[in-house]
């Protein structure tokens, strides 16, 4: 296979792996999964900066 | 607070894997563009078909790493919208400007003309071809001035309010954030470091060639641009680290503290240059040596860090203990005042929920009025606040020690390159040709120092990481730590191996 080819082939195959399977599978967005609005995601940030872990 | 600890070690151990591996290809591609941007001019200038099959070939493997690296930062946004999704949250509106600036402006100015560069050769002119040229490389580092605009931030947060309504930090002044002088010093040093990584890539391929006695024209032209690159970049390295390291010890003597292994500071205080710490020495300790053997340049950290002879350097013990004489105040000090700000957010919390403007307002000064040290009201123990001391110490050693190896290489092979002699040294070739694991080893230690030696925090002083992280299972995220760790490793191996079959090729079977 010529240089270029594989070049592409590993670009596709790459962004496909992190887009379409590690994104979609394993990082939701934590917050958005949560909450539906910012006023919502505003108070549990504020509950967490002001609960001791 | 088992899990806690368990889950913010597993979500650094992944951001830090993360940022280690992209850190393998972005300094090699902020350098080499450049390189290849003055072979193609000199090809332009003399209208000699050599420089243009040099600079083809350069280019070549300039397109490997580009494609293999390309989007593995991207999975550092994945990890804060998952694993640090109270970072994010609270730093959202700084972090926005520039990283969306870095994607509309130098991702763009990059990638389009990286298409001219690579696909253009015959069909754009010389001159425009030679412009797309150095546009990718002006465009790739100006990806990385807005990257570092944003870490810069982080180590020394300016230019922001907190929002305790949206619990957001929000920007009041743009110029503030993209003209911090941390962020500054660190684009310039890390930039040059990588202009120093890329003139090593090349010197040691090119040795590679002179030493099994093949491509040597073309391995002797391309080993004196990079020795001349690397020993001016190299000495501007050396420079812009200077600014830094005194940029480090106005916002951050802690790191300072770290990079040194002072325990307990003094005025015209020396440089360590080399030493071995000792194992036994603890914080508050001052009984025991702090290293089994160094070697110390007298009244230079003093020099270096405050501009002063006679400056105090503050070690940990003055910094977690605190030191009157010095006006340095104990991290027990800043502890209190950062549970005032921590107990007046909460009753802003309560005032808001009430519906209460006269308590909000009140809540919201007394905030005010203790909010600089906020995240040390998060700190259990005074002691947390002190980073791992021998990772950044051995880290920044490892650093400098190679940084200033690096100044060595170049000029010896410069000056055996100016005299013709070069063929005759295989010693140095050989050096040459080892200096770039050398050189990935320097990289990524200056990494380490600069992250490892800001901890506990992830925004200076305001946010410990353990509040950084969203509430998730440990488990999760040591899952895709060995998944991230596969795909990288894989990436690696295809780069080293595709890059290596280039190489043995040559520039005659380009």
């Amino acid at each position: 296979m010529r240089l270029g080819k594989k070049l592409w082939l590993i670009i596709f195959l790459k962004l496909f792996i992190l887009f379409a399977v590690v994104k979609l599978l394993f990082f939701p967005n934590f917050l958005d999964e949560k909450f539906k609005t910012e006023k919502e995601k505003s108070a549990y940030i504020m509950d967490s900066l002001t609960t001791s872990k | 607070m088992e899990h806690v600890s368990e889950l913010v070690d597993w979500s650094r151990a992944q951001f830090a894997l993360t940022a280690l591996y992209h850190w393998i290809f972005v300094p090699l591609t902020l350098g080499l563009s450049f390189i290849i941007a003055i072979m193609e001019t000199v090809y332009v200038k003399t209208n000699d078909e050599w420089w243009k099959k040099t600079t083809q070939f350069w280019m070549t493997l300039f397109a490997i790493n580009f494609a293999l690296g390309l989007a593995t930062g991207i999975i550092m946004e994945f990890e804060f919208g998952t694993n640090w999704s109270n970072y994010s949250w609270i730093v959202g509106d700084i972090f926005g400007a520039p990283l969306a600036i870095e994607g509309i402006m130098a991702f763009f100015l990059e990638s389009t003309f990286f298409a001219i560069m690579f696909f253009g050769w015959n069909k754009v002119s010389k001159k425009t071809h030679l412009l797309s040229t150095w546009l990718v490389a002006i465009g790739s580092n100006l990806s990385a001035l807005w990257i570092l605009i944003a870490n810069g931030w982080m180590q020394h947060p300016v230019g922001m309010v907190f929002n305790p309504e949206s619990a957001r930090n929000e920007m009041v002044d743009f110029w503030a954030v993209v003209l911090n002088p941390n962020a500054y010093s660190k684009f310039l040093h890390t930039i040059s470091s990588g202009y120093v990584l890329a003139s090593l890539f090349v010197i040691a391929v090119s040795s590679w060639y002179l030493l099994r006695g093949r491509e040597i024209k073309f391995a002797k032209r391309s080993i004196i641009v990079a020795a001349s690159f690397g020993m001016i970049t190299s000495l501007y390295m050396l420079a812009s680290g200077d600014e830094s390291a005194h940029q480090v010890a106005l916002k951050q003597p802690m790191k300072l503290a770290a990079m040194e292994g002072i325990y307990r500071g003094e005025e015209r205080q020396g440089l360590v240059a080399a030493g071995i710490l000792n194992p036994a020495k603890t914080i508050g300790d001052d009984k025991l040596d702090t290293f089994l053997v160094k070697v110390e340049i007298p009244y230079v950290l003093s020099v270096l860090g405050y501009h002063s002879l006679d400056a105090f350097v503050p070690g940990v013990n003055d910094i977690v203990y605190g030191n009157e004489k010095h006006n340095v105040m104990s991290v027990s000090q800043k502890m209190v005042i950062g549970k005032e700000a921590v107990t007046a957010l909460g009753q802003y919390k309560i005032a808001q929920k009430a519906n209460d403007e006269i308590a909000k307002q009140e809540a919201l000064k007394r905030f005010e009025a203790s909010e600089k040290y906020l995240g040390y009201g998060y700190l259990k123990d005074p002691k947390e606040a002190v980073p791992d001391m021998p990772l950044v110490f051995y880290s920044f050693h490892t650093m400098v020690g190679l940084g200033s190896f690096f100044i060595f290489i170049f000029f010896m092979i410069l000056y055996n390159s100016m005299t013709g002699d070069i063929l005759k040294q295989k010693w140095l070739l050989l050096l040459g040709v080892l200096s770039l694991p050398l050189g990935y080893v320097a990289q990524e230690a200056g990494w380490i120092v600069a992250e490892a030696g800001r901890q506990p925090w992830a925004i200076q002083d305001m946010l410990p990481v353990s509040m950084a992280t969203s509430n998730i299972a440990a488990g999760n995220v040591m899952i895709t730590f060995w998944m991230f760790a596969f795909i990288f490793t894989a990436l690696l191996i295809a780069e080293v191996s595709i890059m290596t079959k280039q190489i043995k090729i040559g520039p005659e079977g380009h």
